[in-house]
């Protein structure tokens, strides 16, 4: 992402607006200048901020009178005002900055919007985590903070000598070039990204060491790490997965609930027709 | 994706108090189908689900692909800075869907959620539906509907360098978009807005709302965190 200096009257409005803290204004040439480093093109400030498409000069000299004045112009915090935000033709490595940071860019590797796949939310049809099975979503960069793959490729190393299976549909395995065991691609190790999301299952009884290993290696990385477990329900719709988490001292308050109305999976519907039987 | 997965509440803190306050105005209910497995007439069964979602009042809805119910502009003149559209506009949303995608619905009450689920069975849509909520809220509402629960996933939080996170409260609002649309900074600011008495804790929770890229923001718990914050009614 770039600003155009001829556009940018240096309103501000879009420092705070960015997620990565990465634009400020250039005192020296009085606009606003965007640290290409820390920018993980997620398009923020370029879809997220309305535009009014003003003349700049006339921007710049409406300023220039209220600045003489010392008078406070209270202008609404989310408008663009000259469309000075200019997205770049991304080529990689960067351009899985963006595959990562801007959730309405859709992964090749899963067809869908975001930075993971469907995990469970189309268990009910899908059934990738079975009876017996946890599911690990391991996120790096949220909230706001952001991630390099370096960082990600210490964790995931870690965990292929878990022996954990790591989902093979996940954009971040899609990008590694030996998933037994954990390596990503070296020409994007320096990329940052805004999250990633790792997908790992396990046995169920495995869940208390494989987030502990998580907690551990998290001291590791110059990043924070949100997990997420998931387990299938039994027949009564109950699990054992949240009073394992409760007993491990994990909050374990908030989370999805796939209610099993999604229909298509074909060897399931016939198993439950069996057993109404 | 887990875009909700993680909403910040008291109970994640690193030092979580012995009872922390049960969250009871945050609900969403969404909808997505498999690709080739049951996405046939898609369009339409994503405008059913959130057409039966009006019918409960959300504070907010969405398509992952285009956006929530307040959405930015792109052509806006300066009349703009004092009257500004806060409407929301949940047809927009509805008309836009295109395809494959996610849609959602924001609640703030649990009995508008239970309503909505029990119409949704009777729908019978068969694309997979989940509620993102507290986990027990979600089981006493599959419970009082008669749905059996499929699968879960439970947030237990975070780790590593959470001394790079904001303050709690500011926390609270930015992860309400949890693909990080909604910066820190600009979550901080509008805190400022509100208690410098710049704009209301109605304003300031839209112009948040309009990062959100796929609705997901609920507008009405942003609103109450804001007036708690800044000691407002």
């Amino acid at each position: 992402m770039k600003i155009d200096p001829d556009k940018c009257v240096a309103c501000g409005n879009c420092v705070p607006i960015c997620p990565m803290g990465a634009i400020a204004i250039e005192p020296a040439i009085g606009r606003a200048v965007i640290d290409s480093d820390e920018c993980v093109e997620c398009f923020t400030c370029y879809r997220g901020m309305s535009k009014e498409h003003l003349n700049p000069r006339m921007v710049r000299a409406v300023r220039r009178v209220a600045k003489l004045f010392r008078f406070r112009f209270d202008p609404e915090p989310d408008i663009c005002p000259t469309d000075a935000i200019v997205p770049q033709e991304l080529a990689w490595p960067r351009i899985v900055r963006r595959a990562f940071s801007d959730p309405q860019v859709p992964h090749e590797s899963t067809g869908i919007h975001g930075r993971g796949t469907a995990e469970v939310k189309t268990n009910d049809v899908t059934q990738r985590v079975k009876d017996g099975e946890a599911g690990f979503v391991v996120e790096f960069g949220r909230p706001g903070v952001g991630a390099r793959f370096g960082d990600i490729q210490r964790v995931t190393t870690a965990l292929a000598q878990l022996g954990v299976e790591f989902e093979k549909n996940n954009p971040v395995a899609a990008l590694m070039s030996d998933r037994s065991h954990g390596l990503i691609r070296e020409d994007i190790l320096k990329e940052k990204i805004l999250s990633a999301i790792v997908e790992i299952k396990a046995p169920i009884e495995r869940v208390p060491a494989v987030l502990q290993k998580i907690k551990d290696l998290a001291g590791d990385v110059d990043t924070v790490i949100s997990v997420g477990v998931s387990t299938r329900c039994d027949a009564a719709g109950n699990d054992v997965l949240g009073e394992m988490l409760k007993q491990e001292g994990y909050p374990a308050y908030r989370g999805k609930t796939n209610l099993g109305l999604g229909r298509g999976n074909v060897a399931e519907n016939s198993q439950n027709a069996e057993a109404s039987k | 994706m887990t875009n909700t997965l993680h909403r910040y509440s008291e109970h994640y803190a690193s030092a979580a108090p012995r009872h922390p306050k049960a969250i009871r105005d945050d609900y969403i209910v969404f909808a997505m189908a498999s690709r080739g497995i049951n996405d046939d007439n898609l369009v339409e069964k994503h405008r059913t689900f959130l057409r039966l979602a009006l019918k409960h009042q959300p504070v907010n809805i969405g398509d992952a692909t285009k956006g929530g119910s307040v959405r930015p502009r792109q052509d806006l003149n300066p009349s703009a800075h004092w009257r500004r559209d806060h409407q929301l506009d949940h047809e927009q949303v509805i008309a836009e869907i295109e395809g494959h995608t996610t849609v959602a619905a924001v609640f703030d009450n649990y009995t508008a959620v239970e309503n909505f689920i029990e119409e949704l069975q009777a729908a019978d849509l068969g694309i997979s539906i989940n509620i993102s909520a507290p986990i027990d809220e979600a089981k006493r509402c599959c419970d009082d509907a008669g749905i059996v629960r499929h699968s879960v996933e439970y947030s237990v939080g975070f780790s590593g360098r959470v001394d790079k996170l904001p303050d709690a409260t500011t926390l609270e609002l930015s992860t309400m978009c949890g693909h990080g649309m909604i910066a820190a900074n600009f979550a901080k600011k509008m805190l400022d807005w509100v208690r410098e008495d710049r704009r209301t804790p109605e304003e300031a929770a839209r112009y948040m709302a309009r990062f959100c890229s796929c609705g997901v923001f609920n507008i009405v718990r942003a609103e109450r965190i804001m007036k708690r914050a800044c000691n407002r009614k």
